[in-house]
């Protein structure tokens, strides 16, 4: 197959990919708004369509339509990247996640052309399979906080800034218990590639060998989500809205979707990493995969109805005298009995 | 086509190694390390160190900038109101000697130098294998000793955190 066609087909199967994972977030804006309502006793979006189904339409309208306003006193050009920053660096990571074996049948046949996909794995479900695809992944994760800080940086608004700076302290301390809570699966998939790892989950799922890694990781995922109970960094009532204090219509809208895209991303990661991927009887592979996915997705709605914020000082005292020793010690044990084992 | 992209990695990566000195403002220094971070990873990549590139985003750009850019904003929260002192003619004249000095033995020393290729990955191995064998086998002491540096570094950094407190 030739240059242009191979990156024509990419390009496509990338524009699925995307636009399927937009209407996944819109639509997780949807369930949290229903869930919490379910959770408070209350109905929840109800007006737009049979059941609400239609808001996240009307909520897009009305993001476009709103005044798009930049406060006076802004460093304009970080004022701007930022919230880019934070959207891009959430939905990069889906690059790397495998959501079905297959997407495609091995060959296509276009107007009388066949075109062989197996060329540069185009039939498979993932976009690409790179060799360091879960460091690809912890990257993007590390890069996300700079949407935050230099969007409550470049506000130039008391409330901004102590958001983004509350971020950065609670990404760069999470994001080693995170790291080192995934190591026990590497050590039993014997793979950073997360194509590898699914495989490696065909006969049993790693949360049972690896229930204290399971664990950790969800907790370290919600704090690098900044979700409940970790919202300090927007914690309304003292922050006003932390680093988004100063924005307004589709700028707020995509970090909103940076948001989203982080809780959908690390349930999908989740997935990937502790529950077997695709992997599952019967059904297709895709709808296993988005089952797991969007069964965490509830989690992370469900704590966020249920439980309450963290203290600053708590929240540091978890991350370092609690979860980095617990980690040490996951990597410990899991080194040791696959020794003896 | 290789070759294009390794020359406008090098070239991105040389001008904001460049506009990170020029910078007046210390976060904008801040900003172009990373950009110059990325062009690097990227020429990384291309050498298919995908390892170290993946390593280089998480390590410097992930997580020790943050750190730089978050004393930045608690140091530095407005743009610096005073200009700095203007350099005596004595400095200026001590700098300009000392870069070139340092610039005409750094390609001196280039010039002559003869830098041996490395060898190949054994086949079968991804650069994620290799590295962690040669750690754990031919480094094993300096990897090991290089833990006992960073212990170091933070037992002093707490005595002088707490030092203060009292």
């Amino acid at each position: 197959m030739n240059l242009p066609v191979l990156i024509a087909l990419s390009a496509i199967k990338i524009l699925i990919v995307l636009v399927v994972l937009l209407t996944l977030v819109a639509y997780t804006v949807l369930m949290e708004r229903k869930v919490l309502g379910f959770i408070q006793l209350r109905y929840g979006p109800n007006r737009v369509g049979p059941w609400g189904l239609l808001q996240p339409l009307a909520d897009l309208v009305k993001l476009l339509f709103k005044e798009d306003f930049t406060p006076p006193m802004v460093n304009k050009v970080l004022f701007v990247m930022a919230p880019i920053i934070t959207a891009v660096t959430a939905f990069l990571p889906f690059a790397v996640i495998p959501f079905a074996k297959d997407m495609f049948p091995p060959q296509i046949t276009i107007y009388g052309q066949t075109f062989d996909l197996t060329a540069a794995g185009l039939n498979q479900g993932v976009i690409a399979d790179i060799n360091v695809g879960l460091l690809y992944v912890f990257a993007m994760g590390s890069l996300a906080v700079y949407g935050a800080v230099l969007g409550g940086w470049a506000s130039n608004s008391k409330y901004s800034l102590l958001g983004g700076l509350r971020l950065s302290a609670q990404m760069v301390s999470y994001e080693l218990a995170l790291g080192l809570s995934v190591i026990g699966v590497l050590m039993l998939a014997g793979s950073l590639s997360l194509v590898k790892i699914v495989e490696a989950q065909k006969d049993m799922w790693f949360i049972v060998y690896q229930p204290l890694g399971f664990v950790l990781f969800l907790t370290a995922a919600f704090a690098e989500c900044a979700r409940t109970p970790f919202d300090l960094i927007e914690c309304e009532n003292e922050l006003v809205a932390g680093y988004q204090t100063e924005y307004s219509s589709m700028k707020w809208a995509l970090f909103m979707m940076g948001e989203y895209a982080h809780i959908i991303v690390a349930s999908a990661l989740i997935t990937t990493l502790f529950l077997g991927g695709w992997q599952g009887p019967i059904l297709p592979p895709v709808v296993w995969f988005m089952g797991k996915t969007f069964a965490l997705v509830f989690c992370f709605i469900w704590v966020r109805g249920t439980f309450p914020r963290f203290r600053f000082d708590q929240l540091m005292y978890l991350g370092w005298k609690v979860m980095l020793p617990l980690a040490l010690l996951n990597i410990m044990v899991t080194g040791a009995v696959m020794l003896l084992i | 086509m290789m070759a294009y992209i390794f020359f406008a990695l090098a070239g991105i990566a040389l001008i904001s190694g460049v506009l990170v000195v020029f910078q007046t403002h210390p976060l904008r220094s801040a900003l172009w390390l990373i950009v110059n971070f990325f062009a690097v990873a990227g020429i990384y990549l291309l050498a298919h160190a995908e390892f170290i590139a993946a390593i280089q985003i998480i390590v410097y750009a992930g997580a020790i900038m943050v750190l730089f850019l978050f004393v930045i904003m608690l140091l530095n929260l407005r743009q610096p109101e005073e200009e700095a002192a203007r350099p005596w003619f004595g400095q200026k004249l001590a700098g300009i000697t000392l870069a070139a000095l340092v610039a005409f033995i750094l390609v001196y020393g280039f010039s002559k130098a003869e830098v041996p290729l490395a060898k190949a990955a054994p086949p079968g191995l991804g650069n994620t294998e290799s590295i962690a064998r040669l750690l754990f086998t031919d480094y094993l002491l300096p990897f090991e000793v290089t833990s006992v540096l960073l212990l170091v570094a933070i037992v002093g950094a707490v005595v002088l955190a707490k030092s203060k407190l009292k």
